[in-house]
C-alpha cells in the first residue's frame, strides 16, 4: 500500500509539472505582453512614456528573459510567496481575486461530485434490480436527457422556467444582504439555500453517466454465480445485494471519478457564468475576454491542480476499496 | 440478391424463413450493419432529423425568408409573427400583419401589438433577398418570404430586429459543420497517434498513453476558454472557424485515439498481420490496409460520438463571446443574447438556438447508440 502511495504522488509532480507549463505557454500566446499593453493604456491616457521606463518595467516582470526563464520566475513566485502575478483589468493581485472565489468554487464542485455519487449510485442499483420497471424507464430517459443537453443550456432554461412561473429569481449563491457581507451564521444559511441549484445543475450530466454505468456493471455481476450461491445459503436479498455484487460494481464507479471531476470543474466554469455565481467561472470569463492573462492562467491552473488532487484521491481511496490495485494486478 | 442471379430454380419450394437465412448469409457486412440498424427506431428517427436538419443548412440561403443580415426598422426583439389564414370568416391563405409598439401604461414596458391596417401574404417560392447559394451560384428564390418592410419572424427577431428564423438556419452551417471537420482533424490526430501506440507497444506505448492520461485529467473547458482568448479578435470569421476547431479537437482526439490503441493491441497478433509483416509491407501500410479496416465501423460509431462534444464545444465558446465572432452567426453567437435572465424572461423565443442545439445533439446520441448496436453485425 505505501509503495503505491509512493508511486501514485510521485507520478503526480511531473503531472503537475507539465500541465503548470502548459498553461504558462497559453498565458504566453497572445501578441504583445503585459508591458506593452499597459504601455499602450497609459499611453491611450496621455501619459507619456520613456524607453528606459519601458525597460525597467520589462526588468521589473522579468519579461526581458527567455521563455523558461520566466515560466521559473513565475512559478517560484506562486510556490514560494503565494504570488500569482498581478491582475491587469482588477488592478489587484491575482491572489486576492482567488481567495474570494477559489474556496467557493470548490464549495460548489465538491457537493457536485458528492450529489452525482450519492444520487447515482442508488438509482443505479434501484435500475439494475428492477430491470425493465417503470422506473427503471424514466431513469434511463432521464439519464438521456441529463447526458445530452449540457448545464448551462439547461440552467438557462430552468432560470426562465423557474422565473416565469414563480417570479423567482434563482441566479447567484447569496441574497442581496449577504453578497458582501463578511462571513457568519446567516451568510452560510444563504449559502445552502442557494448553492443546491447549481449543484443539481452540474452534477446532472455526471449522474447520468454514473447511473448507466452503475446499472450495466451491476446487471453484469447479477447473473455471477455467487450471488445464486449466496442466495442459496437463504441470505437475505437485501444482503445478498449488498455484501457481494454491489461492492464490486461500485469500484469502476470510485475510479470514473478521474473523468467526472473534469467534466464537473468544466461544467461548474460554464453554469456559474449563467447563473452569475460568485465563483472563478466568471472571472476567468472576464479575464479571457479581457486578455487579462495572467488571472486567466493562474484560475487555470488552480483548476486543473485541484481536478489532479482529485483525481488522486480518488486513485487512494480506490487502492483502499480494491486489493488488486493496491498490488498492482488490476487492468492486467 | 435474389436468388434467381445464383441460378437455385427450387426458390418457390422453399419456406419463406429458409429464404430469409439464405439471404442472411449471404450478405456482406456493410449489408448486415444497415438491416440492425433498420431495427432501432429512434436512430432511424435520428437519421432523419439530422438529415433536415443539414439539408437546411445546406440550403439555408433558400430556406430562410431573409438575409441573416437584413434588419427590420422598429422590430428590435419582436416576438414570433402569428400568422392568419382567414379574413372575414373566409381563407384567403397565410397573411401576417405589420406591428407596432405600444407602451403598456401599467407595466409601462413597450409591447407589440399587430396593426391590422398593414396586411401581407406570405409568399412561397418568391423572389426577395439576393444571395449567392454557397457564395457562387446567384440567387434570390426563397421558400417563403414576404413583400416590402412587414416580415413574417417565425422565430421572432433579435435586437437588432433580424430574423430569428433565418439566422437559426444560417447558424447551423458553423454548429453543424464543426462538429464533423473537428471530428475530421481528431480523426486524423486519434489515428494517427493511437496507430503508433497500439502497433509498436512497449515504450512508445507507454509515453503516448501517460500523454494522454494527462490530457484526460485536465478540465477542457477552461483549458479552451483560455486558449480561445489567444485568437486576435480581428482575424476574418474562416480562419477563426479554422482555429476554434483545432482548439476543440486537441482535446477530443484523446478519445479516439484510446479507441485505435485497444482495438490495435487486440487485432495486431492476427495471423493475417504476421502475414502482412513477412510479405515485406511497411508498418503504415500494415495499419492502413490491413488494420484498421478491421474496426472501421467501430470508429465511425466512435466519431458519431465524438460530434455532439465538439457541437457543444462550439456552442459554449461562441456563447461566452470566445469562439465565433459576429457577423458570423452560428448557434451560439445567436444565443449571446439569452445572456441574462431579464431577456431570457421577456423574450424566451431568443432561446429557440438552444432547441436546435439540444435536439442535434440528442440525435447524433441517438444515432451514435443504434450504429453501436449495428457496428458487430456477427455478434447475437
Amino acid at each position: 500500500m505505501f509503495s503505491y502511495i509512493l508511486r501514485r504522488l510521485l507520478l503526480f509532480v511531473p503531472v503537475l509539472i507539465a500541465i503548470s507549463f502548459l498553461i504558462f505557454v497559453i498565458i504566453q500566446l497572445p501578441s504583445g505582453d503585459y508591458v506593452t499593453t499597459y504601455v499602450e493604456e497609459l499611453r491611450a491616457q496621455g501619459v507619456e512614456v520613456k524607453p528606459e521606463d519601458i525597460q525597467e518595467l520589462k526588468r521589473r516582470y522579468g519579461l526581458d528573459q527567455p521563455l523558461y526563464g520566466q515560466y521559473l520566475r513565475w512559478i517560484r513566485n506562486i510556490l514560494l510567496e503565494g504570488d500569482f502575478g498581478r491582475s491587469f483589468s482588477w488592478n489587484k493581485p491575482v491572489s486576492a481575486i482567488l481567495k474570494d472565489t477559489v474556496p467557493l468554487t470548490i464549495a460548489v464542485s465538491l457537493g457536485s461530485t458528492l450529489f452525482v455519487y450519492l444520487v447515482a449510485i442508488p438509482i443505479g442499483i434501484y435500475s439494475a434490480t428492477h430491470k425493465y420497471s417503470l422506473f427503471d424507464y424514466v431513469a434511463t430517459f432521464i439519464g438521456f436527457i441529463g447526458l445530452s443537453v449540457p448545464g448551462f443550456l439547461l440552467a438557462l432554461i430552468l432560470v426562465w422556467v423557474v422565473y416565469s412561473t414563480f417570479g423567482v429569481n434563482i441566479t447567484g449563491l447569496f441574497s442581496p444582504q449577504y453578497a458582501d457581507a463578511p462571513w457568519s451564521l446567516g451568510k452560510f444559511l444563504d449559502l445552502l439555500k442557494h448553492i443546491w441549484f447549481p449543484i443539481i445543475i452540474i452534477g446532472m450530466s455526471g449522474t447520468a453517466g454514473l447511473i448507466r454505468v452503475m446499472r450495466g456493471n451491476l446487471l453484469d455481476e447479477l447473473q455471477k454465480q455467487y450471488v445464486i450461491t449466496a442466495r442459496a445459503k437463504g441470505l437475505k436479498e437485501s444482503e445478498v445485494l449488498l455484501k457481494y455484487p454491489v461492492r464490486v460494481a461500485i469500484n469502476p464507479i470510485v475510479s470514473t471519478i478521474g473523468w467526472v471531476l473534469p467534466s464537473i470543474v468544466g461544467g461548474e466554469t460554464l453554469v456559474s457564468i449563467v447563473l452569475n455565481l460568485p465563483t472563478t467561472g466568471p472571472v476567468l470569463l472576464r479575464a479571457t475576454l479581457s486578455q487579462d492573462m495572467y488571472l486567466a492562467g493562474s484560475i487555470t491552473l488552480i483548476l486543473s491542480t485541484l481536478t489532479l488532487v482529485g483525481t488522486l484521491i480518488s486513485d487512494l481511496l480506490l487502492a483502499w476499496l480494491d486489493p488488486r490495485i493496491r498490488f498492482g494486478k488490476a487492468g492486467e | 440478391m435474389s436468388t434467381e442471379v445464383l441460378g437455385k430454380p427450387a426458390a418457390g419450394t422453399r419456406s419463406r424463413q429458409e429464404r430469409a437465412l439464405e439471404r442472411y448469409y449471404q450478405a456482406g457486412q456493410w449489408q448486415l450493419i444497415w438491416w440492425r440498424f433498420r431495427r432501432h427506431a429512434m436512430a432511424r428517427v435520428a437519421l432523419v432529423v439530422l438529415g433536415l436538419l443539414y439539408l437546411s443548412a445546406a440550403f439555408a440561403e433558400f430556406i430562410s425568408p431573409y438575409a441573416p443580415g437584413t434588419r427590420f426598422e422598429g422590430y428590435s426583439d419582436a416576438p414570433p409573427t402569428r400568422i392568419h389564414f382567414f379574413a372575414d370568416g373566409r381563407f384567403v391563405g397565410p397573411y401576417v400583419f405589420g406591428i407596432k409598439r405600444e407602451l403598456d401604461l401599467k407595466t409601462f414596458q413597450t409591447r407589440y401589438v399587430p396593426d391590422r391596417s398593414r396586411r401581407v401574404p406570405i409568399r412561397f417560392l418568391a423572389p426577395g433577398d439576393d444571395y449567392k447559394l454557397w457564395g457562387v451560384i446567384p440567387g434570390n428564390l426563397h421558400l417563403f418570404t414576404t413583400e416590402g418592410d412587414v416580415p413574417v419572424l417565425l422565430f421572432g427577431a433579435d435586437r437588432l430586429g433580424r430574423d430569428l428564423f433565418s439566422r437559426t438556419i444560417y447558424g447551423g452551417r458553423v454548429s453543424l459543420t464543426i462538429g464533423f471537420v473537428g471530428v475530421l482533424f481528431s480523426f486524423l490526430f486519434g489515428v494517427i497517434v493511437g496507430g503508433i501506440s497500439g502497433y509498436f507497444g512497449g515504450t512508445v506505448d507507454l509515453v503516448i498513453q501517460r500523454v494522454i492520461e494527462f490530457i484526460l485529467a485536465i478540465p477542457s473547458i477552461p483549458i479552451w476558454m483560455a486558449l480561445s482568448a489567444a485568437l486576435p479578435r480581428q482575424w476574418s470569421v474562416v480562419k477563426t472557424y479554422f482555429f476554434i476547431t483545432i482548439i476543440l479537437s486537441l482535446i477530443s482526439w484523446v478519445g479516439l485515439a484510446r479507441e485505435v490503441r485497444g482495438k490495435l493491441l487486440a487485432v495486431r497478433e492476427e495471423d493475417f498481420v504476421t502475414a502482412a509483416r513477412i510479405a515485406g509491407a511497411s508498418w503504415p501500410r500494415i495499419i492502413r490496409v490491413h488494420l484498421l479496416p478491421s474496426f472501421t465501423s467501430h470508429l465511425i460509431v466512435v466519431l458519431t460520438l465524438s460530434v455532439p462534444g465538439m457541437i457543444l464545444g462550439e456552442t459554449a465558446l461562441s456563447f461566452l463571446g470566445l469562439g465565433m465572432q459576429p457577423p458570423a452567426v452560428s448557434w451560439g453567437v445567436l444565443l449571446q443574447d439569452a445572456q441574462n435572465i431579464a431577456t431570457v424572461a421577456q423574450r424566451p423565443w431568443q432561446l429557440i438556438p438552444a432547441l436546435f442545439v439540444i435536439v442535434t445533439v440528442l440525435m447524433f446520441n441517438f444515432l451514435g447508440d443504434g450504429l453501436r448496436d449495428a457496428a458487430d453485425p456477427y455478434s447475437s
